[in-house]
């Protein structure tokens, strides 16, 4: 990680690249030379990560969410219970959350999934039962009517019904983790948020840095939201009538 | 069970919900001869659907029996038993995620069928509920019209050629004029196939012009009154039966009978208004009223004149 200079005493400040263009001199908004620079060492890296810690904690998430959200389904008492713990999960500001399990799980990875996962749970827990209740009382009464068992109207009917339920949550979920993930920077050095805090720690923002890694962000965001919209179309021919 | 037309009994069949006083079902005993339809009629809370879903066993019996061809239906295995009995319902309940294909070959899959068969047997049955089977087959429920949900509905649930139909006010929900073509398609197509059915409606209409038989209960799930529709209309057992059907119940029974068994005088004079002679006696009446006059001219299908009716054979 190459921390930049910092200049003593005000001016403008420069980071230490012999070759600096004029352009980073200044501080502008986007110096494409930078990027092309320090692509490999620095933004693909943050990217990868970036994308390996959403995965870890949506795929986590999910399938937590899921077992918890097959309890609710089967034994209606779970539910409440079950949607309160979601719920106060989400209240716990992420910044705290990610520090308080330090002492817990140290300076690692493990540290930034744990609270990454907690909030997925609070999206996709209530999407996946929603989904899974939603399924019209008339089309479990000709279910059950036709003979089908408990368990076959679940796999047949009642999964693939909840969905388009599941698929919102999951890009909600995704969505809302790719975005909090940057703050787990704060904690620990990794992904998007690490060039990210790097330009605002500094007293003069890095202003390419910041704008970079800020973009990829939103660009990661934006391709996975329509990568999940394209997984659930492909998913369900049946909710768009052709 | 076997798979052309089952006899329906019911024996003293009663259904109490457990905390709700009163029967639902009340010791309801009747009998649905095979390959009948049998309506079951009556007003909110005279427990037709309740009775329906007794023999299927979506609702357990609290007393009595019902019986399907002489065996019990806690005989069978309950899942056996749902697969073995067609089950249309107002609502339709088509799966919203699978083609018109695949929904009415849900039974058959579930009894392992193998696929070559399975897509014969749809072709054949979308044939026969008058839709397309190249075109609408691969489509999904979202994508048809009420009428033509209830079609594959009906479809669906002659998939697996049951014995035994139960229908729960199946054109309740479509408007009246696909109603009436639902209706008679839907005999047209029982003349074919002739399957035991038990068909659950409010409307009384419905009852007389769909039902060989017809059984009334009132409130608390008793039987008024189990009949033929003629007999229902002509004579009503009591009051409340009378009430039920209507005051118009006179025409309601005109409206059974055609002009093909009258007697008919020669023809006499000209420029009598023509019926043909599948009128019915309630059509031929009001077309008589409307152009005020006292006689009409039968003709047959072809357009001969078959001879004269009058207005007061008409009422006889």
């Amino acid at each position: 990680m190459n921390a930049p200079l910092l200049a003593k005493g005000g001016g403008p400040v420069i980071p230490n690249f012999g070759h600096g263009t004029a352009c980073l001199r200044n501080n502008h908004w986007f110096c494409s030379s930078w990027v092309h620079d320090h692509w490999g060492d620095i933004l693909q890296p943050a990217l990868v990560q970036h994308i390996y810690l959403t995965l870890i904690s949506v795929g986590i998430g999910f399938a937590i969410s899921f077992a918890l959200a097959l309890i609710a389904f089967r034994f209606r008492f779970f539910g409440p219970p079950l949607g309160a713990v979601s719920d106060f999960l989400y209240c716990i500001p992420s910044i705290s959350l990610f520090l308080l399990l330090v002492p817990v799980t140290g300076l690692t990875v493990t540290t930034l999934v744990i609270p990454l996962v907690a909030y997925t749970l609070f999206v996709l827990y209530p999407n996946i039962l929603a989904g899974l209740r939603g399924v019209p009382p008339e089309v479990l009464e000709s279910a059950r009517g036709m003979g089908l068992t408990r368990r076959q109207t679940f796999w047949r009917v009642e999964l693939p019904l909840a969905v388009p339920a599941i698929m919102a949550g999951l890009r909600v979920a995704t969505v809302a983790t790719i975005s909090i993930a940057t703050i787990a920077a704060f904690v620990l050095y990794y992904g998007l948020g690490g060039p990210i805090f790097d330009a605002i720690g500094q007293p003069d923002i890095f202003r390419t840095e910041l704008v970079a890694a800020g973009g990829l962000t939103i660009l990661l965001a934006l391709t996975a939201d329509v990568l999940l919209t394209l997984v659930q179309r492909a998913l369900t021919p049946w909710s768009r009538p052709r | 069970m076997p798979s052309e037309a089952a006899e329906l009994v019911f024996d003293e069949a009663t259904k109490v919900y457990p905390g709700r006083d009163g029967a639902a079902v009340d010791h309801l005993s009747l009998t649905v001869p095979a390959g009948e339809i049998c309506v079951l009629v009556g007003p909110s809370g005279g427990g037709k659907t309740t009775a329906l879903k007794l023999v299927n066993r979506l609702i357990p019996l609290t007393s009595g029996y019902i019986r399907i061809d002489g065996r019990q239906i806690g005989d069978y295995d309950l899942v056996e038993l749902r697969r073995s009995i067609g089950y249309v319902i107002q609502q339709v309940g088509l799966f919203p995620h699978m083609t018109v294909e695949a929904n009415i070959g849900t039974v058959p899959r579930l009894l392992g069928w193998d696929r070559k068969r399975i897509r014969g047997r749809v072709a054949e049955l979308l044939e026969l509920v008058g839709l397309d089977p190249e075109k609408d087959r691969r489509r999904f429920p979202a994508e048809l019209s009420g009428g033509q949900r209830q079609r594959v509905g009906l479809a669906r649930a002659l998939a697996a050629n049951p014995a035994l139909m139960l229908m729960d006010e199946p054109f309740g929900a479509i408007d009246p004029i696909v109603r009436a073509r639902l209706q008679d398609e839907f005999l047209r197509l029982q003349h074919e196939i002739r399957k035991t059915v038990v068909f659950v409606t409010h409307d009384i209409d419905e009852a007389i012009k769909v039902g060989d038989r017809i059984a009334i209960l009132r409130e608390g799930g008793r039987l008024a009154q189990y009949d033929t529709p003629e007999q229902i209309l002509e004579h009503p057992v009591d009051d409340f039966v009378a009430d039920f059907v209507g005051r118009d119940r006179a025409l309601k029974a005109l409206a059974l009978k055609t002009l093909g068994d009258l007697e008919l005088s020669p023809a006499t004079e000209d420029g009598l208004p023509r019926l043909p002679v599948d009128t019915s006696r309630r059509d031929a009446l009001a077309v008589l009223v409307a152009e005020r006059r006292d006689a009409g001219l039968v003709v047959g299908p072809d357009g001969s004149p078959l001879g004269v009716v009058k207005r007061e054979d008409l009422l006889r």
